[in-house]
């Protein structure tokens, strides 16, 4: 942990949330919190909220004299002029020897390839500017992206770059060749032949690869007896459980959520993780629009311990604990005729709830979706399964296919045994082929101890980790963007993955590692892929001539349907293979085309009753949720610093892990956030800080995998508490049983939830379809525009008849995911700042989401609101800019000249939006030149004292403005897509010209949900954002209201 | 008490401070606006010496050789492009395959190692220039770079300075020229520029955009 001095506690958090209650019970109308401080109006929040930067650089303290002013100003004035006289460097231009052929200096090319991450991938478009991959955005044509893309992928071209990951093979520390390598694995290989390989044992990490798969077949074919065993930290082992549990053999669920009127999630955040959450995204967010007045939106029930970013969007939200959610789900099934499912009875408090999710799921049999969370047991995805097949959505909102991973097994059984045959000495070879089970495994297995038993250990990885130190031999692993290899994604469509760049640090994939093991040398990853899919095409690869070496990549220009022939005309180039033909187009295309898997009728067990009966209820008491951080997952983004920095989605923690408790837990308990707690198992202990999350099941503890990490690297290493202590065997996903003490030792966790906060009326607005359609106006009710002609300006001076630029946020379809943050900083080349600039709110984010609660503190509805530059067009930063540094641009743009910023902060104190960042310090990194190839070379690299914001990404602006100008064309509609645009999952950003009528955002912003944020200011803001309509179950809403009493029913007489 | 002072010290005092003023006003002009656009500083008209002793005076004027024959991208990106050794090697391996003058070229092409030129028109980092644009709106190479064809080792000459790019931006019918005439080297208009250059502005729609954004992001 950073040794920060601990926060006062009385500054940081009302010791009294019944006080909190109580005033917003007090409320008029229905009021929008950020925080328990925000509530609270702490010392703290007060001056977050009144200003900019609460911490300045430094502060003036003594009255300045007319003398001295007038000296400063002299000097001043005379410095500016000499600055104009700093001589450029001598910079030297270095052409190729040689031009690649498609490659035109200057203008990027796209090459498709896929990011694979926990059994599955996503397909990608990765933007490279003359080889050096820059940027990352989803492949439109791949079903698992869409285009879109999560935080992960985004966030991977800074872990392309990481200077901190290793760099040479090592065997004991020593650096060795990779000859050394296969020559002293080879010994190592001969000795295991006479008993067939009894003590190899290969460790990976999910496999969604087909030719690493093979690979592995081919090398377990030469050696019958080793084993090879896949170990996922935050795997889907319940999942695959219970499929096997409700049909005897691994099948995968695929969903159709767009055709889903009503949909129950058990603790599922389908919306935001796990495989095809990106698709199951878009489509749920296209039932969630209400475009005309005709509402057709579906219905989301949540049910879950721990706030999710699925449940953000939820029409109705219940929190229970961990056990609880199975007895629920249980009460569901049994009254839906289930057999097995047991007691009927719902969990205490909640018998409503079942009533009205059992009426809604019957009144809609086959246009229903019931889906399971990954840290749901079993049993319970053994019953949905079964209350799907009961409702008859089986081939109408779902449908099973074979699983895409490439070998489905119980991970966990597996891994139990690999621990005790390495206890037992039978392990001579452990191969440990990315992952780091000795961070990850389960406490309980004492992983490391078992592993040093083993005679010879080779990990190969792309950090020299936990895992690594306990090696004798470290390999380096190539980056996903560095290699040839393959990926299935979530449905089965398999990706051929293509280099962007020949591997930084010499590392080497998995199928390369497994091949040189197999066959000796060290033959390349392309040979490989090509020719298992060679293998698999059936095709000839007989060229009419010899084949062509092996190119680069394929590039995918703006003509991406055209398929990639290679020139006939010249005389040399051979022609290609009737397979090379295919594979060209596979490669360019980013996909294999009919790969994608199809639905297969599977048939319940016939002894599902006996296995899905109801275990014991694990009695009163604190439980514990293990969950994959939202930001590092499992630890393997430990050392990536955007997502470190990238605030959660719900806690806006960044840098640290912390256990979440209830707002009601925390006041039984008496602690706040940041007081260290003991959490106890048994003899397993933690010492972890606690931080209050509305919206928390009481008694239950959320503890986030992925930190405390001791060899992530520069960034990683000392950040939050490793958890998995208390994470054992029998409760990877929850534990029962959890005695608390309070240590009363204090911890400062950096949560940004109250920086930039705004003061104003009606910033969320939120209504009931009801609401909409008795009153399609109410959105623009909430609030007060002031008319057009309330300016000072000539109105005709300030016209913008050619392209005028806009922005429209759907607020009613964000999940919160922060994808479009960590796309903003990736484009614009936003630096992070670290963890105690954070503290100080100088975090640098162009795009930062408001996270917003609503309600009682304990149960509260949460909407997110992504926050860009407003590019006002009567903009307040403008006018008080003593060197105009931001000016307002001929289409509406409100530009920031960084060159010409002098750092008075002036703009950003006018700013209501606080969307202005400033650079305190050099947060740059200039020296590091693996970094420095990574910058956007479109956007300027800001330096210390100079402000920056949000610009609308005018440098795809301006290469679309360019791009039609030379075709002699307007800019046409969807020809400017903005970073976030394109990353968001739900298309709740659109971006475009508003004087074109028939342009997308036009279409948005004349929505009736359409409102500006303070448009009472009259500044005028170009991004606007819809208002959010929930779907309601007027059953449960009616009782919620009563519930909550006196200040939920002056909201709905407000809102009515 | 007697005067210190004559009263002609009242002269000597105006003057003394008059010529204070002089002084001060001469240097500060000299440092905001001389030296500011001094070839000094903005390195107009210096000679820069070059790995290879290439003459565009040769290639351009001698040889006829056009612009895009090496600026191959000038058309299509922001960049214009600085050949690849092949280009060079492309004809030199068959003429003056033997000069000792070429031998930087053989070598970068034998070694795979790239030329490295040392550039001469270098805007600084913050300003985003797009060679494609300006090509396709009227700007001629001659405009911005000089007779490039009578110079045997390229200087910049303009100053770069943004108020020279201003000047155009601001008026454009001022200096552009047919689209036909772009890589002409001294093109004379053949009506006056006044008429010729309104009518250009007209036909190809040049807008002369001013934003800071158009240059600065």
């Amino acid at each position: 942990m950073l040794d920060l001095p601990p926060v006062n506690r009385s500054m940081t958090q009302p010791n009294d949330i019944e006080t909190l209650r109580a005033r917003l019970s007090a409320e008029r109308g229905r009021e929008y919190w950020r925080s328990l401080e925000s509530l609270a109006e702490t010392p703290e929040f007060q001056s977050f909220l009144h200003r900019e930067f609460p911490q300045n650089a430094s502060e003036w303290l003594d009255p300045v004299g007319r003398r001295s002013f007038l000296k400063l100003m002299g000097a001043s004035l005379a410095l500016a002029g000499v600055s104009a006289c700093t001589r450029q460097p001598v910079e030297h231009v270095v052409p190729y020897v040689q031009q690649p052929e498609d490659l035109v200096p200057g203008k990027p090319l796209f090459f498709a390839t896929a990011m694979p991450m926990g059994g599955t991938g996503v397909g990608l478009l990765v933007e490279s500017h003359e080889g050096r991959p820059t940027k990352i955005e989803g492949n439109p044509d791949h079903p698992a992206s869409l285009g879109a893309t999560d935080i992960f992928a985004q966030a991977a071209i800074l872990g392309l770059y990481d200077p901190d990951r290793s760099q040479a093979i090592t065997r004991l520390g020593e650096v060795e060749t990779f000859g050394g390598f296969t020559t002293a694995m080879a010994e190592a290989l001969a000795a295991q032949e006479a008993t067939q390989g009894a003590g190899i044992r290969i460790l990976t990490e999910t496999v969604a690869s087909p030719t690493l798969a093979a690979q592995i077949t081919v090398f377990l074919a030469r050696f019958p007896a080793a084993r090879w065993i896949q170990w996922e930290p935050a795997g889907r082992h319940n999942v695959r459980a219970g499929s096997r549990m409700a049909f005897g053999e691994y099948v995968d669920t695929q969903y159709t959520v767009e055709a889903a009127d009503v949909i129950v999630s058990f603790d599922a955040d389908f919306l935001c993780t796990g495989p095809g959450a990106l698709r199951y995204a878009r489509a749920f967010a296209s039932r969630r629009r209400i475009e005309d007045e005709e509402a057709d939106l579906n219905r989301l029930y949540a049910i879950e311990s721990t706030p999710t970013n699925t449940s953000t969007r939820a029409d109705h939200r219940l929190a229970l604990k961990p056990s609880e959610v199975e007895a629920f789900a249980r009460a569901v099934a049994a009254r839906l005729g289930v057999a097995g499912a047991g007691d009927a009875t719902a969990p205490a408090g909640a018998a409503a709830w079942v009533d009205a999710v059992v009426d809604d799921l019957n009144a809609n049999r086959g246009r229903s979706l019931v889906i399971a969370g990954d840290a749901q047991s079993a049993a319970v995805h053994a019953l949905v399964h079964a209350v799907n097949d009961t409702l008859g959505n089986v081939g109408s909102t779902l449908v099973y296919t074979e699983p895409a991973e490439s070998r489905p097994a119980d991970q966990v059984a597996d891994l139990q045994t690999l621990v005790n045959d390495m206890n037992a000495g039978q392990v001579d070879l452990l191969l440990t082929l990315g992952g780091n089970p000795v961070y990850t495994a389960p406490a309980d297995l004492e992983f490391a101890a078992a592993m040093d038993q083993v005679l010879l250990r080779v990990h190969l990885g792309l950090y020299e980790d936990e895992t690594a130190a306990r090696s004798h031999w470290h390999v380096p692993e190539a980056h996903f963007l560095e290699t040839w290899g393959d990926v299935s994604a979530a449905d089965g469509t398999v990706t051929i993955m293509q280099p962007l760049i020949a591997p930084l640090y010499g590392g080497r994939s998995a199928i390369e590692v497994i091949a040189a093991l197999s066959e000796g040398g060290g033959r390349p990853g392309y040979d490989l892929v090509r020719e298992h899919w060679a293998g698999l095409s059936g095709l000839s690869t007989e060229a009419p001539a010899p084949p062509p070496p092996p190119e680069p990549g394929e590039s995918v220009d703006g003509e991406a349907a055209e398929p990639a022939v290679p020139p006939v005309t010249a005389a040399p180039v051979p022609l290609p293979s009737p397979f090379d033909r295919e594979w060209r187009r596979w490669v360019h295309d980013g996909l294999v085309p009919q790969t994608a898997l199809a639905a297969r009728p599977v048939v319940l067990q016939p002894n599902f009753a006996v296995a899905v009966a109801p275990r014991a209820v694990p009695a009163e008491g604190l439980e514990i949720a293990f969950r994959p951080d939202p930001s590092v997952h499992d630890g393997r983004f430990a050392n990536n610093a955007w997502l470190q920095e990238l605030p959660k989605s719900l806690t806006k923690l960044t840098w640290d892990n912390a256990a979440l408790v209830s707002p009601a837990t925390a006041e039984r308990l008496g602690v706040e956030n940041g007081d260290i707690v003991e959490l106890a198992r048994g003899a397993r202990t933690l010492r972890i800080p606690l931080w209050v999350a509305p919206g928390q099941a009481a008694d239950t503890l959320t503890l986030h995998l992925g930190y405390g990490r001791t060899r992530a690297g520069r960034t990683g290493d000392g950040t939050g508490v490793d958890v998995t202590p208390l994470r054992t065997i029998d409760a990877l996903e929850t534990a029962a049983n959890v005695a608390l003490s309070v240590t009363g030792d204090r911890y400062t966790l950096a949560s940004t939830q109250d920086h930039w906060s705004l003061e104003g009326r009606n910033l969320v607005r939120v209504g009931t379809t009801e609401e909409f359609e008795a009153n399609p106006e109410f959105v623009r009710e909430l609030g007060e525009e002031p008319p057009r002609t309330l300016t000072l300006y000539n109105e005709d001076e300030h016209a913008y008849p050619g392209y005028s630029w806009g922005m429209a946020i759907d607020q009613g379809v964000c999940t919160g995911c922060n994808a479009c943050v960590v796309a903003c900083q990736a484009e614009n080349n936003v630096p992070v700042v670290g963890k105690e600039q954070v503290l100080a709110g100088r975090e640098m984010h162009w795009l930062r989401v408001d996270r917003y609660y609503t309600g009682p503190v304990d149960d509260p509805d949460t909407y997110h609101q992504p926050m860009p530059c407003q590019q006002c067009e009567n903009a307040p930063c403008e006018v008080v800019c003593p060197v105009a540094a931001t000016t307002h641009s001929d289409e509406g743009l409100n530009d920031m000249v960084y060159n010409r910023c002098v750092g008075t902060r002036y703009c950003a104190n006018n700013c209501p939006y606080k969307v202005r960042r400033f650079n305190f310090l050099l947060y740059q990194d200039w020296e590091t030149p693996s970094l420095a190839a990574m910058r956007n070379p479109d956007v300027s690299v800001r330096s210390r004292g100079v402000m920056e914001k949000c610009t609308y990404c005018v440098q795809r602006i301006n290469h679309a403005r360019v791009a039609a100008k030379l075709e002699d064309r307007e800019i046409r509609d969807g020809d400017v897509v903005t970073a976030c645009q394109a990353a968001c999952p739900t298309d709740a950003i659109v971006f475009g010209n508003i004087n074109d009528p028939a342009s997308r955002v036009t279409a948005r912003k004349a929505s009736p949900r359409n409102y500006s944020l303070l448009a009472e200011l009259n500044n005028r803001p170009r991004t606007t954002y819809l208002a959010i309509v929930r779907n309601p179950n007027t059953v449960l809403e009616e009782a919620r209201l009563a519930g909550a009493g006196g200040a939920d029913e002056a909201a709905a007489e407000a809102t009515d | 008490m007697p005067q210190i002072f004559k009263r002609s010290a009242n002269a000597l005092a105006h003057t003394s401070l008059v010529t204070a003023l002089i002084v001060i006003g001469t240097g500060l002009f000299l440092l905001m606006v001389v030296i500011p656009r001094s070839g000094y500083v903005t390195r107009a008209n210096t000679f820069i010496e070059q790995p290879v002793q290439f003459s565009h005076l040769h290639h351009v004027a001698d040889d006829g050789i056009d612009c895009r024959y090496c600026h191959t991208s000038v058309e299509t990106s922001a960049f214009a492009g600085i050949p690849p050794t092949k280009t060079c090697m492309s004809c030199h391996t068959q003429i003056w395959a033997d000069s000792p003058y070429l031998e930087p070229v053989r070598a970068s092409f034998r070694n795979d190692t790239p030329i490295a030129w040392t550039r001469v028109h270098d805007l600084p980092d913050f300003v985003y220039f797009n060679h494609s644009v300006h090509i396709n709106r009227g700007v001629g190479c001659e405009t911005c770079h000089g007779r490039v064809d009578q110079m045997p080792l390229v200087l910049q000459q303009e100053s770069l300075r943004m108020e020279w790019c201003i000047d155009c931006h601001r008026a454009p019918e001022d200096y552009v020229r047919p689209r036909s005439e772009i890589y002409t080297m001294g093109y004379e208009p053949e009506e006056p520029q006044a008429i010729l250059g309104m009518r250009l502005v007209q036909e190809y729609g040049i807008q002369g955009n001013t934003s800071c954004s158009t240059c600065h992001r």
